[in-house]
């Protein structure tokens, strides 16, 4: 592993390279049911979509790209043939082209960042944004992990991105638990977007037409020589116990009396 | 013999309270798995933290007190916990779910090529294996995962377990010779919001009062939501609605990305219950919703519901107990 940070990286606008790694999940709108015998969620009839994070990364990529019209944004995706179609979600958006990493079975966080890293030393590019979790695992791992993989800097659940004047630092605010922290960063860095960073705009028609051009590579781990063993394995699944329909109270008076004599809360 | 490394958090001085549930939960994994319990400190002037942990029953606390620690970065802590980890090996390396733990303790797993397990609520051994349940999807699904390897990572939900118990004898304390690399860059920080003096954070109060969509604007927010809550001598929270929209601040927010909360009593005014918002707060012990809207959500996973206008009855509830 590489020790230490390139001090110098001077970036020209024309060669700004960003990937943008992306998952297919589960629609954040849907209801999740677990299958009766607990081997996993229910898929039949579930809408899938690019993960919300993710769609803000592709966002933020395309927006650096306004600012710096010669950068390139690549989008990759882990996963099985559905995913291509999040990917050309990903290339109708602005996405210049794409990668699809082939696997049939889910990886854990540590294994997706061992094949993001091989995908990276391949692609070297100056930044790496992507969601902070992805809502169907909800690890919030696997950017971390990679920056720690590649030794670079991180800057994770950011919600403000001010790019240095030469593109070799990143201002990045950060939604931490106390509030909000600044860290500057150098480029190359990974960066993971938090929820208020932007909103990701809608596809448009001529953006999909264009998508459909646009070139999709299919990598496997094998041919990028990646060790992708997961360490965790999913054993089973259940719902959470549901809590049971509570009592509509019909005054003030009325709450205040249960939460001291009945629930004894206040 | 096994043991199990804790990463405790510290802020401005005060050991945080999230860390004694990430010590209780180190007790119960060494119930199943046998060994003992070792803690890590990091930053810079960290004598009170280490003072403060001395008697929770820790084998060790490992002391990391260094200049280039003052701010504790990801990429710094990663480092520390990596060499603490070889030097030391640990099965288990162990944290509160926190921004802090989940920002750095990825990176260290991956230094340590070891795996790792997010958001523990529960742990049992099954045979000879030690699974863990862990909750995702937004809360509507709690998995059982193994975990292999020789070194484990794990983050657990303060509210899944037990703080850590005080006892008599005093834990010793151990210095541990950090070298940094030389010549890094580490990473800068440039300035930090710290969280406002006086009111206890939702993480670690027994009362939470949280706004939401009703509130329009922040100075509304602060004198009915903030009222009730210092009147209660509570927490305040939000839903990430209002933080959208910039009324309250993101360190406010309950929900799937942001804290989740387990108060004994949750005071939900305004909040629809969107499945997000509900992640966060749904194993509160009692929980209480006030929504003008009688089809709210929220209402289907409160213990006590009251259909009416927050910015009417909660002026009043807070009026009454200042006057009692």
């Amino acid at each position: 592993m590489r020790i230490g940070f390139p001090s110098k990286l001077p970036i020209n606008s024309l060669q700004m390279k960003i990937l943008v790694p992306i998952k297919r999940v589960p629609d954040y709108d849907t209801r999740i049911r677990v299958k009766p015998d607990g081997s996993g969620i229910v898929t039949e009839g579930v809408k899938f979509s690019m993960n919300p994070f993710d769609a803000i990364a592709v966002e933020e990529a395309i927006r650096i790209k306004e600012r710096l019209p010669g950068a390139e944004i690549t989008a990759l995706s882990i996963g099985t043939e559905e995913s291509v179609e999040t990917l050309r979600v990903a290339l109708a958006m602005g996405a210049d082209r794409a990668i699809r990493v082939a696997i049939d079975a889910d990886m854990d966080s540590l294994a997706i960042a061992k094949v993001l890293a091989a995908v990276y030393h391949r692609e070297k590019p100056h930044m790496v944004l992507m969601g902070k979790q992805a809502i169907d695992d909800d690890s919030n791992q696997a950017g971390q992990m990679l920056a720690g993989l590649l030794g670079v800097p991180q800057a994770t659940f950011v919600s403000k991105i001010e790019m240095g004047q030469d593109g070799a630092t990143a201002l990045c605010s950060r939604e931490t638990d106390a509030g909000i922290e600044k860290v500057q960063v150098r480029m190359p860095a990974v960066i993971t977007t938090d929820l208020r960073l932007n909103e990701p705009r809608y596809v448009s028609l001529p953006g999909i037409m264009k998508a459909k051009k646009k070139p999709v590579e299919e990598l496997t781990p094998s041919a990028l020589s990646v060790d992708c063993v997961s360490r965790t394995r999913v054993l089973s699944m259940e719902a959470p116990a549901r809590r049971k329909a509570g009592l509509r109270v019909k005054s003030l008076d009325e709450l205040i009396d249960r939460l001291k004599t009945e629930a004894k809360v206040l | 013999m096994r043991k199990t490394l804790v990463l405790i958090e510290h802020t401005q001085g005060q050991l945080r309270q999230t860390s004694l549930h990430a010590l209780g939960a180190a007790s119960e994994l060494a119930a199943v798995e046998g060994g003992t319990t070792e803690a890590l400190v990091m930053g810079h002037g960290v004598g009170a933290v280490v003072d403060a942990l001395r008697s929770l029953g820790c084998a060790r606390i490992w002391a990391v007190d260094h200049p280039q620690l003052a701010d504790l970065t990801a990429d710094r802590c990663a480092d520390v916990i990596a060499q603490t980890v070889k030097a030391t090996e640990p099965s288990f390396v162990l944290a509160a779910a926190s921004t802090f733990s989940k920002d750095l303790l990825p990176r260290a797993a991956a230094l340590l090529d070891a795996g790792m397990i997010s958001d523990v609520v529960g742990l049992k051994k099954e045979g000879d294996e030690t699974v863990f349940k862990r909750v995702q999807f937004a809360g509507n699904v709690i998995s059982t995962v193994q975990l292999s390897g020789a070194l484990k990572f794990l983050t657990i939900r303060p509210s899944a377990f037990p703080m850590a118990n005080r006892n008599a004898t005093q834990s010793e304390v151990q210095d541990f010779p950090w070298q940094p690399a030389a010549n890094v860059t580490w990473t800068q920080v440039v300035s930090r919001e710290e969280r406002v003096e006086g009111r206890p954070d939702a993480t670690e109060a027994r009362i939470v009062v949280s706004g939401g969509r009703a509130f329009k604007n922040s100075e509304d927010f602060e004198r009915v939501v903030g009222g009730l809550a210092d009147a209660l001598g509570a927490a305040v929270g939000s839903s990430r609605a209002l933080v959208d929209a910039g009324i309250t601040p993101n360190s406010l927010q309950i929900g799937q990305t942001g804290k989740v909360v387990a108060p004994e009593l949750y005071i939900a005014l305004g909040i629809s219950g969107a499945i997000q918002h509900m992640a966060g707060m749904k194993d509160s012990k009692v929980i209480v919703a006030v929504n003008k809207d009688p089809d709210a959500p929220v209402f289907e996973a409160a213990d006590y519901g009251l259909v009416a206008d927050v910015y009417e009855t909660i002026p009043e509830w807070t009026r009454r107990i200042k006057g009692s």
